[in-house]
């Protein structure tokens, strides 16, 4: 861990050095990604955040002075190891489908005494605001690294938003006619230049959800996979979808569905 | 067998074929989607301003493209079409060309139209035609998409006649006019590019002086 964590801060000094000119010019970043992947070698800004995730994890705190350490993500209370990979299930104590991320926050106020609007107030980090929940959602999603995403939606509840997830995914609307499908649903495609995959199949599911968590290079932060479908949405030109939303959930039920059976490698590091 | 039977049961065969190949493609959310509709609707912030909520509404080509995953029948693809035809409106002038250096400008310009809470445009900002995300036009851009075709040296290989013109003007303005259920914007059925943007814009692509059909 040490050691990993030393080639963690050295890549980030890289990453801290390429940074500027990225964001400025669009066609330089698939290079420069390949010159940060290798000047990081193993190691990846995010693993910062997870070792923060793992002692909020562990630590007493909000008004009933509890630590997350009985928290059920679905295998049973404290059980880590693969619950990210198998995330998102029905949960029977809130009759819900729930993601990683609302289960979380659902914890945090059960069992820390948290209110659901201080517990989300911060979802996403900004520069100079930290997010406990991107730290917790890293430490969490890092537990599943190496284990098969598992995620077959086979509770009815949960096929029931899978197919759900399906009809949003298709779901044409706005001032530039957009779906997911529009950007996602082809092989081989770019828009401008970045890759992107076909999520309707098991290897473009697969290969777009093993890696998240994610650490993104143009925006310096971790995003979360609520981070990442709530943009997607804003470039589809939507309305903004309220954090946590179960269409939101029922895209992931959708999408770990379909990438079901593709080992983890998380966190990631993306353009 | 007889003939008449054989002409009978060959008949069924032919007409049964179609049916069941459209049938094995179930339209998305299968018996949910009517929920689903309901449950994405209800997703949103309940602070987004009402004209944003807008946004949602579906017309008759975007609920029908849904339906068939952006795959209609041909029947209904070509009922679609017809529909998008009628909605194509003219520069007063009755112009179709413009000046291509502003069109290139537009053809470039990805911002615009971004609403929510998080990373909006600010008010006022340029929208685009954005035609880069999905096709290669000049040849000295190299950050184009590939989720249409390459268009470079469009007005070099398919000339500059008045039906080429209009062609390329009613293609921006409504896209579904052509080919139904197609991945590109509607960019004049929503008011997003001004008639006039448009006619610059198929001079970006016809123009013989556009960087478009320069080396
Ligand atoms: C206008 C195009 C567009 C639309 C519409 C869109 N996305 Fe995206 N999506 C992107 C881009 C661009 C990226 C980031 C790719 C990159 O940075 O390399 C992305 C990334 C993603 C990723 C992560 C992929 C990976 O490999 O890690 C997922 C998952 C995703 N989108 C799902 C969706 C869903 C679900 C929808 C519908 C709500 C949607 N997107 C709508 C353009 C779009
Ligand atoms: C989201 C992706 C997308 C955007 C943005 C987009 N297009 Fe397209 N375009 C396509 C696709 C896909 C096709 C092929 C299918 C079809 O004909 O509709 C296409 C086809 C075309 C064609 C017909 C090509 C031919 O051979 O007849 C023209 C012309 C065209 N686009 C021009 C433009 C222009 C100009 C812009 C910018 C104002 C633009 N497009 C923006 C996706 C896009």
């Amino acid at each position: 861990m040490i050691r990993r964590l030393m080639k963690t801060l050295v890549g980030a000094a890289v990453l801290a050095a390429f940074a500027g000119g990225v964001v400025a010019q669009d066609s330089k970043v698939a290079d420069e990604l390949a010159k940060y992947r290798e000047a990081l070698a193993d190691g990846n800004p995010a693993d910062l955040l997870e070792v923060k995730g793992e002692g909020l994890w562990a630590e007493k705190r909000g008004p009933k002075n509890a630590s997350l350490e009985k928290c059920d993500l679905g295998q049973g209370p404290g059980k880590l190891e693969g619950a990210y990979a198998a995330l998102p299930k029905y949960f029977k104590d809130t009759n819900k489908v729930m993601d990683v991320e609302s289960r979380l926050v659902h914890c945090m106020v059960t069992l820390q005494g948290f209110t659901q609007a201080e517990v989300t107030k911060q979802w996403f980090s900004r520069p100079g605001k930290e997010s406990d929940i991107e730290a917790l959602v890293t430490f969490i999603g890092a537990k599943s690294n190496g284990m098969k995403i598992n995620a077959p939606a086979t509770h009815p509840e949960e096929a029931r938003m899978a197919k759900m997830g399906e009809y949003i995914f298709y779901r044409r609307s706005g001032p530039q006619d957009f779906s997911c499908s529009i950007c996602h649903g082809q092989e081989g495609k770019r828009i401008r230049l970045q890759e992107l995959g076909n999520l309707t199949t098991k290897e473009g599911a697969g290969f777009a959800m093993k890696t998240w968590p994610s650490y993104r290079v143009s925006q310096g932060a971790v995003w979360t996979m609520q981070r990442r479908l709530i943009d997607c949405m804003r470039q589809a030109r939507w309305p903004e979808p309220a954090y946590l939303a179960d269409s939101i959930v029922a895209l992931e039920t959708y999408l770990q569905k379909t990438a079901t059976g593709t080992v983890m490698e998380t966190p990631g590091i993306k353009r | 067998m007889n003939f008449k039977f054989a002409l009978f049961f060959g008949l069924t065969v032919a007409s049964a074929a179609p049916a069941f190949a459209q049938k094995a493609v179930e339209a998305p959310g299968g018996k949910h989607a009517k929920d689903a509709e309901q449950m994405f609707r209800a997703s949103f912030r309940a602070d987004n301003p009402k004209y944003w909520m807008t946004r949602l509404e579906q017309d008759e080509t975007m609920k029908t493209c849904l339906q068939y995953r952006d795959n209609p029948p041909r029947k209904i693809g070509e009922k679609l079409e017809k529909l998008n035809v009628a909605t194509i409106r003219y520069p007063v002038d009755g112009k179709l060309i413009g000046d291509w250096k502003e069109g290139e400008k537009l053809a470039a310009v990805g911002t615009g139209g971004h609403i929510g809470f998080i990373q909006p445009d600010p008010a006022g900002r340029v929208r685009g035609g954005n035609c880069y995300a999905c096709h290669e036009l000049a040849k000295k851009e190299i950050a184009y998409g590939t989720i249409g075709p390459s268009l470079r040296e469009f007005g070099k290989i398919r000339g500059k006649d008045d039906d080429t013109i209009k062609y390329v003007y009613d293609k921006i303005y409504n896209s579904n006019a052509f080919t139904a259920c197609t991945n590109m914007p509607r960019f004049g059925l929503h008011s997003w590019l001004t008639p006039e943007q448009i006619t610059h814009i198929v001079a970006f692509l016809i123009d013989p002086e556009s960087p478009v059909n320069k080396d």
